[in-house]
């Protein structure tokens, strides 16, 4: 026991989580806490809108394995954080949020800056708590991060009360925590692990789905064992982009509605598929009756109740995908000496890789996928990529070879325009060492393009690559496609000139007309000690292609538009 | 009950639980017939629900609510080998001297108990099964129903079956 008060024991207690950076915007319900902040060693990265700092923790989290902290007073600093948190939870995503919030007599009176922030977020997060004196911060601390990072992860939020930051009391810090109703499971079931791998073996037309679970867990060594000991075509979701190394002769890419060739032929074709930390979204699996029609299904997660809720398993296995995965492998070997190779089943994977989806293109415009490939050509393989949504983030996900874990992020289950600045300055914060790139459509920057200050200031320069065409893209594609091409609500006209704009902040702005200028500049913004912005005119009636309609399934996907 | 299944779970006695579950169940779209809530020992609420709802989408309700972290047990009641009962109090209009004879006939019928009698009016209590209850309110419709209040079910399993796994 020591006596402290409220904004110590949080400090004290985020110290022994390992936490050493915070994300964040304070305003008046947090002012104890900040000026206490300058007491313990911690790095405050300041954001220029709140929904940018949970981003950034957000990034942090992907990129780093480890929980992200961010820090917004109450009001409207907590329903700024909201996008971040629903961002982060849904990808699984470690994040905690800690939140200031008018004094204990004043909850419930419609105070200045008062919201229930425990009310608003209890949909879009894994857990929130409200801590009701000093001495209960440290269990507050303790419980989201335990809860945060175990399991399946997600985000969880701490509300403070201002007169709990200063009150002091005699406070204790638990070394452990424990909740009666929350046990993740990470040793999968013995029967369970068994009747999987003997469904493999059965297999002719074996093909996985690898999606975030492989990422979060550390798994990927033992899926690309499991993929070679199987000879399976392997595709990911887009949560599992670099679970799989893109340059393996196994890999099929994307799976889904901008999924490759190869994996929407491949999946639907399976007589098992195995099913590895996905969750399978609508985006995943187009048309549920001509997802995996004549597959024996085998879904592993850590997550029981993503098991059968949106796919019909034949079985499944619940717990965390590396020691599963490593289970089934060790149960293959036992059950067969050697693997029938199906040479047809594997020539087939080569064959559909060599398909892509063409669009139509009017003038001397660089071509999206043309401008991926080359910035994949110049970065180190170690690189880490985020993505805006929309066009931008479909192009990167179809032409940007992911090779390792946690080198590709982007906001895959909610799809928020604005995340993959932020979350790049987050990424670069936790691995500065690593060139960090943004993927970007116009429409999407302009959401928090503000944090380029963030960026100049705190001396993260990452890259901001802009595929501009002057449209709100995606929208506009759906429009040309299925709506008679009427464009509705989706022409920008007036976007900033981004290079003036990059300039405007102190960082570098480049706009770039020709492959060969790309290389260049890319080359000299990794080794620029400021953000550079990267604008670079498209087409805008470019289409990314392929794209399953809406409420169609995998193989009926169009390949030219 | 034909296609009523019932749920119970053990939650964490505390603030803002409830709330939690039951936004859950309208975010997912989960919709609970009846809902029962009262004290059990060591700061835990028993809860008992009824839904109709089968196969994976029962086996829905019953994984979003276990995945939940204060929700501490979870399980689905199999009700043959289930007792269930419903409280249920009925104020019945008897200004009719007639019409109060009747009144007591059935509840006496259906073993209730009467609580207040006041010139105009009676207040029956009559506890049972649900179909019971609904079958109580069919015979009395005719008197006149002035007012009535149902618990919802409560419900325990028989011999050695329980709702908390042993340590």
């Amino acid at each position: 026991m020591v006596e402290m008060n409220g904004s110590q024991a949080l400090w004290t207690s985020l110290k022994k989580e390992g936490t050493k950076h915070i994300f964040g915007l304070p305003g008046g319900s947090v002012i104890p806490l900040c000026d206490e902040m300058l007491n313990h060693d911690l790095r405050f990265i300041l954001a220029r809108h709140e929904q940018g700092a949970a981003h950034m923790a957000d990034g942090y989290a992907r990129a780093s394995g480890n929980v992200g902290v961010c820090l917004a007073t109450s009001g409207p600093g907590a329903t700024n954080l909201v996008t971040g948190i629903a961002s982060a939870n849904i990808d699984s995503s470690p994040v905690v949020a800690i939140c200031g919030q008018v004094a204990r007599e004043l909850i419930g009176t419609d105070a200045f800056q008062e919201v229930d922030i425990i009310g608003v977020s209890a949909s879009v997060t894994k857990y929130n708590i409200q801590a009701r004196s000093a001495a209960e911060v440290p269990y507050a601390v303790k419980s989201a991060f335990h809860i945060a990072n175990t399991g399946r992860r997600g985000a969880v939020l701490i509300d403070l009360p201002k007169d709990v930051t200063t009150e002091k009391m005699d406070v204790e810090f638990p070394e452990t925590i424990s909740f009666r109703g929350y046990r993740p499971v990470y040793e999968p079931d013995r029967r369970e692990v068994e009747w999987a791998a003997t469904l493999l073996a059965r297999a002719n037309k074996p093909v996985i789905i690898a999606g975030g679970g492989i990422i979060s867990s550390g798994a990927s060594s033992e899926l690309v064992a499991l993929s070679e000991y199987l000879m399976a075509p392997t595709a990911t979701s887009l949560m599992g982009k670099g679970a799989f190394p893109a340059d393996h002769p196994l890999s099929l890419g994307l799976c889904g509605m901008h999924g490759t060739y190869a994996a929407n032929t491949m999946v639907p074709e399976a007589d098992v598929l195995l099913i590895v930390g996905a969750r399978l979204s609508d985006r995943t699996t187009g048309a549920i009756s001509s997802f995996a029609p004549n597959a024996k299904i085998i879904h592993v997660d850590i997550d029981r109740s993503e098991i059968d809720k949106n796919v019909e398993t034949v079985t499944r296995v619940v717990g965390d995908a590396k020691n599963s995965l490593q289970k089934i492998l060790r149960h293959l070997n036992i059950l067969r000496s050697n693997t029938a190779t199906n040479e047809y089943w594997r020539k087939k994977c080569q064959e559909l890789r060599e398909v892509n989806g063409v669009s139509k293109t009017n003038g001397d415009y660089l071509k999206a996928p043309e401008v991926i490939k080359t910035l994949r050509r110049v970065l180190p393989r170690d690189s880490i990529v985020t993505t805006e949504v929309g066009q931008c983030q479909m192009w990167a996900a179809l032409h940007y070879d992911a090779y390792l874990p946690r080198s590709f992020m982007t906001s895959g289950g909610l799809g928020t325009m604005g995340w993959g600045f932020p979350a790049s300055i987050g990424a670069k914060t936790a691995r500065p060492e690593a060139p960090v790139v943004d993927i970007a459509g116009d429409g999407s920057f302009g959401m928090t393009e503000n944090n380029l200050a963030t960026s100049v200031k705190e001396h993260l320069p990452v890259i901001v690559l802009i595929l501009n065409n002057g449209m709100l893209g995606m929208v506009a594609q759906w429009q040309r496609l299925f709506y008679n091409h009427r464009y509705s609500a989706v022409k920008l006209e007036r976007t900033p000139d981004f290079v003036k704009l990059a300039e405007a902040y102190g960082a570098e702005g480049v706009r770039v007309e020709s492959y060969k200028d790309l290389e260049t500049t890319l080359n000299r913004a990794i080794k620029s000690d400021v953000a550079t912005v990267i604008d670079v005119p498209i087409d805008p009636e470019e289409n990314v292609l392929p794209i399953v309609p809406p409420g169609m399934g995998l193989k009926d996907a169009l390949m030219e538009a | 009950m034909a296609n009523q299944n019932i749920i119970a779970f053990l939650v964490e006695d505390k603030p803002g639980v409830l709330f939690n579950i039951s936004n859950m169940f309208r975010r997912r779209g989960f919709n609970i017939n009846s809902i029962s809530v009262g004290g059990a020992e060591d700061h835990v609420s028993r809860i008992t629900i009824t839904i109709e709802a089968e196969g994976r989408a029962l086996n829905q309700v019953v994984e979003q609510l276990d995945k939940m972290v204060d929700v501490i047990e979870v399980k689905r009641l199999d009700q043959l080998r289930t007792v269930v009962r419903e409280l249920m109090l009925v104020k019945l209009r008897t200004v009719d001297p007639m019409a109060r004879e009747e009144a007591l006939i059935h509840i006496n019928s259906y073993h209730g108990l009467i609580l207040d009698i006041e010139p105009e009016s009676v207040i029956a209590e009559v506890t049972g099964e649900p179909e019971k209850l609904d079958n109580f309110l069919e015979q009395v419709k005719s008197i006149g129903v002035e007012e009535m209040s149902r618990t919802g079910i409560t419900a325990l399993e028989r011999g050695r079956l329980k709702l908390k796994r042993s340590e």
